[in-house]
Formats: C-alpha cells, sequence, structure tokens
C-alpha cells in the first residue's frame, strides 16, 4: 500500500518548466514555454495530493478528472492518462498551453493553499504533446445516427460541439469562413504560444472522427442559418462565430496609416504569415516605435508579436494599474523579460500625424485610479495637466471586441442590445434546433470557456434530437452521478482501491 | 467547395481581364454589390475583388480584374481556364440596397463598370429606367459596352482622349444625363475613389441621392480586423461587413484615399520582384 501523501511529505516546489531565454526568443516565433520532459512530469505529478475534496474538478469549465489523469501519469501510464483528459476534453494540447488555469483549476488546488499550486496545466500540455508525437488517437466505438449536425465557426467553441457531437454518432461539418480551420486559435494566438501543428493535429484527430471541414464558408452570406435548417438537412446547428469586430478608440488620428488592431496585426502576422514576407504576399506594417493600447491577453500577444517583427522599442499603454490588467500574469511577465516596456495608468488621448498621414506618434495622459466603477475596479480619473507625446511608428488598439454583426444581419436570431446571440440556460436560441456559445453569446472571453460552451450547447442539441449517449457527465451540472454509481460512493471506491 | 475551378478566360486589354469560376453555390447566393475574397495560392494574400457578374443557372460568378499588382498580375499569368484558385469566400458585404427610383444613373469608372453591371440590371429588373454611364481612358480599354447596351434604356459612353463615345470624363457624362432628364432619383457610381468622389460632388448641388461601393485594403472581409475602416458621416464604418456600398455625400474619400496608401512601399518592391522574377524566367521564390 502506497504511503499517504502530506502536504509535507510532496515535493515542496512546483517543478520549474524550462522557457527560450527571453532575449534570444524575442527574436523569433518558437515556442516559448518548452514543456516538460516525462522526468519532470512524474516529480509534478507526485505533488497532488489527491485529496478528497477534489476542487480542481469544479474549478475546470468542463470538469475534467483532473486527478484521475494525474494519477496515471504517477504510475508512467501516459496512454491512460491521455484516455482520460480526452474524455472530457479533446484539446489538451491547446488547452494546456492557452487555459488562464491560475484563475481555474490551479486557482483552487488545495496544495496552492499552502504551497505553489499543482501545475495541473502544464501536465495536461505533457499528455497532449506526446500524444501528438507518438500518433494517438482515442477514437470511441460510434454509432452513427441519421442526424446532421451543422456547426458554423471551426474555433474553439466549434470545435468542441463538432467534437461532442461527432461522438454521439452524429453526421458534423464544420464551416469556416478563413481558408484554414481554427479560428482564434490559428488567427490571434501566435506560434510562440500556441504552435499552428499542435492545432492542426487536434483538427485532424476530429477528421478521424468523421467531423468534415469546409473551409472558405462564410455561413449567413452564402447561404443562412434558417436554410441550413430548412432547405439543407440539417437538425441542428451550432453558431460559435466569434466576437471579433475590433473597438477603435475614436481618438484624433485613429484612421492615420499606421494605426492598427491587434486582430488585424494578428492575422497578417499569424494567420496569412505576414512575418515571411516576402515569401508570403500579405505584408505587415513594420513599426520601429510599436505602441499597443490595452493590456489583455491579446495585447499581450501584440506586443510579444512586435518585438519578434523587429520593433526597437515596444510599448504596452495601459490606463489602469498593473494589478487590474486582465491579462494573465504568466504573459506579462514573458513580456516583460522579453524587453516590453509597460506605461501604466496612461491613456491615450491623441494619435499624432507627420504631415503625411501617418503616426508620428502619440499624445497621452496620466491616470490616477478614482472611486470603484460598477465592475467593482477603481476608475481610472485623467490628473490635469499631465498630457505628453511621445513617437512611435506604429500603433495598436487591443482594448476589445464586440459582436460580429453578420449572424445578426442575415437571420431571425434574437440579439440582447449589444448584438451577442440571446440564449437559454442549454444554449438554445431564439431558433428552433439553433444553438450557440463562445464570445458571440457571453463577448470575448477565452478559448477553454468557449470549448465549455461547445459542450454544453452539444447536451443540449442532443436533448433537443433526443439522443441518448453514454458521454461523461461534468460536474458543473445538476447530474451528480457518475454511469448511475453516486459521487459519494465514487470518491470512497477510488480510495479503497489506493 | 475546396476547388474554384476557372472555366472562362477573356482578356479585355493587357491590364484587363475576365474570370468565370465555378462555384454554384456561390451563383445561387450573389446579389449585386456582393464581393469575393481570393487567394491565388496558399502564400498568397487575401484580396477582395467585386462580383461583375453571376450565372445563377451555369453555377458560376464572374470577376473582371486589372492587374495592377503583384497578385493581379500573377493572376493574369496564371488563371487560365482549368486551374484553379486556392481560396474564395463570399458573396460578401450588404447587398446594394436596391431602391424602388424610378430613373437611375448607373455610373462605372474604368474598372468600376464590372461591378456596376449587376446593379444596373437589377435596377432595369425592378422596372427602373436606367442610364449607364461608362467611362474608359480610350477605345482600347472598352469592354462590355453591347452588354450595356442590351441591357441598359440609355448609354452615355465617355473616354478622355474621344477615342470612342464622347470626350470628356465621367462627370462631363453625368452633366449630360442631369441636363437630359430632371427626375434622376438615384445614382451609383462605381469606380477608383477620385472618380467616386468627382461623382459625389457633382450630385450634390442637385440632392439626387448618390451611392458608391467603396474599395479599401481588406484582409478577413468579416467585420473581425478593421482594416477596411472607412469614415461615413461621423461614424467609422466597416466597408466589409457594414459596406461596401455607402452614402457618396457622406464617404470622407480623402480619407479613404489616404489609407489605400498604406502599403504603397512594399506593393512597389513587390511588384518589381515579381516582374523582375517573371523576365528572368524563373519560378518565383518560395
Amino acid at each position: 500500500m502506497a504511503k499517504k501523501k502530506t502536504i509535507r511529505s510532496i515535493p515542496q516546489e512546483r517543478t520549474p518548466m524550462r522557457e527560450l531565454d527571453a532575449k534570444v526568443r524575442a527574436t523569433n516565433f518558437e515556442e516559448v514555454a518548452c514543456g516538460y520532459n516525462l522526468e519532470e512530469a512524474l516529480r509534478e505529478s507526485d505533488r497532488c495530493l489527491m485529496c478528497p475534496d477534489e476542487p480542481c474538478i469544479s474549478g475546470c469549465p468542463v470538469g475534467i478528472n483532473i486527478p484521475g489523469f494525474i494519477q496515471k501519469i504517477s504510475e508512467k501510464n501516459l496512454r491512460g492518462a491521455y484516455d482520460i483528459l480526452t474524455n472530457t476534453n479533446l484539446l489538451p494540447s491547446i488547452c494546456g498551453r492557452v487555459c488562464p488555469q491560475e484563475n481555474q483549476c490551479e486557482g483552487v488546488c488545495t496544495v496552492g493553499d499552502s504551497l505553489e499550486a499543482v501545475a495541473i496545466g502544464r501536465m495536461e500540455r505533457f499528455v497532449g504533446d506526446t500524444a501528438i508525437k507518438e500518433g494517438w488517437v482515442n477514437i470511441p466505438h460510434i454509432e452513427p445516427n441519421r442526424f446532421r449536425v451543422g456547426i458554423v465557426g471551426s474555433g474553439p467553441a466549434g470545435m468542441a460541439c463538432a467534437a461532442d457531437m461527432a461522438k454521439a454518432g452524429c453526421d458534423v461539418t464544420v464551416y469556416e469562413a478563413f481558408h484554414q480551420p481554427g479560428g482564434v486559435l490559428k488567427y490571434g494566438i501566435p506560434d510562440f504560444r500556441l504552435p499552428n501543428e499542435v492545432i492542426d493535429a487536434e483538427i485532424n484527430n476530429l477528421k478521424k472522427f468523421g467531423v468534415k471541414f469546409e473551409c472558405n464558408t462564410l455561413v449567413g452570406r452564402l447561404f443562412t442559418i434558417e436554410q441550413m435548417i430548412d432547405e439543407m438537412g440539417f437538425h441542428a446547428v451550432f453558431v460559435g462565430v466569434g466576437a471579433g469586430y475590433p473597438t477603435m478608440l475614436n481618438i484624433p488620428g485613429d484612421s492615420l496609416n499606421g494605426v492598427l488592431s491587434a486582430n488585424e496585426l494578428l492575422t497578417r502576422c499569424n494567420l496569412m504569415r505576414a512575418r515571411d514576407f516576402p515569401n508570403f504576399d500579405t505584408p505587415l506594417p513594420i513599426g520601429k516605435r510599436v505602441a499597443v493600447v490595452g493590456a489583455g491577453n491579446t495585447a499581450m500577444d501584440a506586443v510579444r508579436v512586435s518585438l519578434r517583427l523587429g520593433a526597437e522599442k515596444v510599448y504596452c499603454i495601459y490606463r489602469r494599474s498593473r494589478t487590474e490588467a486582465p491579462a494573465r500574469a504568466e504573459e506579462v511577465h514573458h513580456a516583460e523579460q522579453e524587453g516590453v516596456e509597460f506605461h501604466w495608468l496612461t491613456a491615450p488621448v491623441a494619435v499624432l500625424d507627420d504631415g503625411k498621414g501617418s503616426v508620428r506618434g502619440m499624445r497621452c495622459v496620466r491616470m490616477e485610479l478614482g472611486e470603484p466603477d460598477d465592475s467593482g475596479r477603481r476608475r481610472p480619473v485623467q490628473v490635469k495637466g499631465s498630457e505628453f507625446d511621445f513617437e512611435a511608428d506604429l500603433i495598436v488598439y487591443a482594448i476589445g471586441t464586440n459582436a460580429n454583426p453578420i449572424m445578426g444581419q442575415t437571420s431571425k436570431l434574437k440579439l440582447n442590445k449589444w448584438g451577442y446571440i440571446g440564449t437559454d440556460d442549454t444554449l438554445a436560441t431564439s431558433i428552433a434546433g439553433v444553438f450557440a456559445g463562445g464570445d458571440i453569446v457571453t463577448g470575448a472571453a477565452t478559448v477553454i470557456e468557449a470549448m465549455g460552451a461547445g459542450r454544453k450547447a452539444a447536451r443540449g442539441m442532443k436533448a433537443y434530437l433526443g439522443i441518448r449517449d453514454a458521454a461523461l457527465p461534468y460536474s458543473d451540472t445538476d447530474n451528480s452521478s457518475l454511469f448511475g454509481i453516486d459521487t459519494k460512493e465514487r470518491n470512497f471506491a477510488r480510495v479503497r482501491v489506493a | 467547395m475546396s476547388n474554384f475551378e476557372i472555366v472562362t478566360r477573356e482578356d479585355f486589354s493587357d491590364v484587363t481581364y475576365l474570370l468565370e469560376v465555378r462555384h454554384p453555390m456561390m451563383a445561387k447566393a450573389a446579389k449585386p454589390g456582393q464581393f469575393v475574397i481570393v487567394m491565388l495560392n496558399e502564400h498568397g494574400e487575401r484580396i477582395p475583388l467585386t462580383i461583375a457578374d453571376f450565372d445563377r443557372n451555369k453555377g458560376t460568378i464572374t470577376l473582371v480584374i486589372q492587374a495592377v499588382g503583384k497578385t493581379t498580375r500573377q493572376m493574369q499569368q496564371e488563371c487560365k481556364v482549368g486551374t484553379t484558385l486556392y481560396g474564395m469566400v463570399g458573396p460578401m458585404g450588404i447587398p446594394s440596397p436596391m431602391s424602388h427610383a424610378k430613373k437611375v444613373v448607373c455610373v462605372g469608372g474604368g474598372l468600376g463598370v464590372a461591378p456596376i453591371f449587376p446593379q444596373a440590371r437589377g435596377f432595369k429588373e425592378a422596372g427602373a429606367y436606367v442610364i449607364a454611364i461608362l467611362g474608359f481612358r480610350n477605345k482600347d480599354l472598352v469592354f462590355w459596352e453591347k452588354k450595356f447596351r442590351d441591357c441598359c434604356d440609355e448609354l452615355i459612353l465617355c473616354t478622355n482622349d474621344g477615342s470612342a463615345g464622347m470626350k470628356g470624363m465621367i462627370t462631363d457624362g453625368i452633366k449630360v444625363a442631369l441636363a437630359k432628364h430632371d427626375d434622376i432619383e438615384e445614382v451609383v457610381a462605381i469606380g477608383p475613389p477620385v472618380m467616386m468622389k468627382a461623382c459625389a460632388d457633382a450630385t450634390r448641388a442637385a440632392k439626387i441621392k448618390t451611392m458608391v461601393s467603396v474599395n479599401p485594403i481588406m484582409v478577413d472581409g468579416t467585420g473581425m480586423c478593421g482594416g477596411c475602416r472607412v469614415k461615413v458621416g461621423d461614424e467609422v464604418k466597416f466597408a466589409c461587413v457594414d459596406g461596401p456600398d455607402f452614402d457618396g455625400h457622406l464617404v470622407d474619400f480623402d480619407d479613404l484615399m489616404l489609407r489605400l496608401q498604406r502599403y504603397t512601399v512594399v506593393e512597389k518592391e513587390a511588384h518589381e520582384r515579381w516582374s523582375e522574377s517573371c523576365r528572368m524566367a524563373k519560378p518565383p521564390q518560395i
């Protein structure tokens, strides 16, 4: 019988993850975080206490059996770990890289109460990457049924929904407007955080489930949602088109040449490979001094991409302080290491013209934090008389996005007043058989939340179609039994085996 | 939908050519005023091209292209019958708001002649009296004259040098039309921004509603990058999802023309590199 682990007997420090040297990596698009090897993963798996509470499972938006897969790692049964992961999350290599684990599973980890939390995300990534390297694919036995399901958008929400519906036996087609699938994973998240090969490997796995991808298809314009149901023979549709419509600052100089949205910069660089111009035809505006406005994850991507594109100086301009910055602390840290200059409590006032219609610099004003606003965050107020100018030749706005308008323009889907699609608890929309999830419902959020929404919508769609399947229920539902075994019994059973 | 085969190729001049592409679904869905975004190959850039015609029976859409830069020149060289495009998505944009105007002037300048055709035909099919004004630099560049004569009630052809039709600019043609008819309700103008600006100025005093179709640089075409933003009155609109048709009297053409310049340096370099590689008769570096 294994010795019971205690908080004092486990390795006290989190196993560090090797990263590329900051100064070197800021010149290329190689992935920054190197990932664990087996030895590192084993050591980290040792740190999990296998506590009875399992707060990590509830902390996960899709309810992965985290202690389960960690246990398999410690037994050196990596295939077993992969099996457990893919029961609930089909894309471990993606989630392991981009989830904000510090706000989810790791944020509530029992070990994290006294020491550094168990590095769940890093282990998930390790298993996912091993699976890609070894070519493992878990294709369950699928009983095909007569239902055809259409998925609009091949981003994380669409991919997750497609996977579940395919596993349930439906004939699934995913429609994507771009020429390559992946959605925001491809166009938005740079290679040094999420390599395109990883995304393509996961998409290929989906294809092995029978999921069909049709690119170059703009649903709403080529055909409408209503046509999908009424004419094209789809029994249910999931809409996961995202909320990519960028917000502009609406300050003087917004439309000067050299001002662009983070989405445009990232799409040119990531999807269109503009960083390899002229081998790839899409050009990029090259800036020697780049100012990115905003401090969310997109802004961090924009600053780090700008460095790699050869900027001498990259500034991050944010009107609130560092503690209020929405970006993952890890990404802010990486950006700092790479040489990005952060200007907190600074707000743009105008973009300055060089007289020829291009950017010459920016005028900003210093801010200080005043009373809290509706969101509970202290509102920044301008410090009078603190305007200053600085030189820049490229300005990138990463200050948020709005709903994509095409669905609203082309269908009778009921939207809320901000243009997002209205849904009920099951993510059903106002049109029978049409479900929606991800950013187009909630506004800009994370990859894992989109995946969670895709899975939740799949449950709703299966119920709508009357499909029963043996999918593992997840803990954020009211159904707490596992194949009929009550949770309490299940926990008791597992402790006994150990 | 993964194969966009070219079924017809026609060359109007040494710079203007027509491609008819098989896409039955798009042919069914396309409406006047809409455009596609095209990628020639995997390394290509995404460029917007207005749909010049669509044949719902044949299942094809037609693009009329001017070879001005690297991509359009490469397409001119490589897009022959039987070849395919790597990517083509559409129909994009809000279809032209066909009003119930009884008398309409459809103005096409240079390449703008192609995208104005479906609009002229649309208005005619809706029962309006359609006056087409087509402008070209000289008679060697004229195309689709018969197509317009067959479809419209009147045709005013203008060439800068007078080698065909009347000598004059588009705006001279508009003056002729305005002088002859005092009941023109709407003008639709498509062409280079400087021409559309001139058309809008020509009708401003007469207060005739003038719609234009703007042609900014685009990347995705689906409303997520903001690269195609134009100023329309007090607002900022995205041409790909809020347009591409806007009220010509509200569009800030100077801003549009300025923003169209933002890649001229690399465009020129790419063009020179392409021309050089053609001259050397070696395949381009990939």
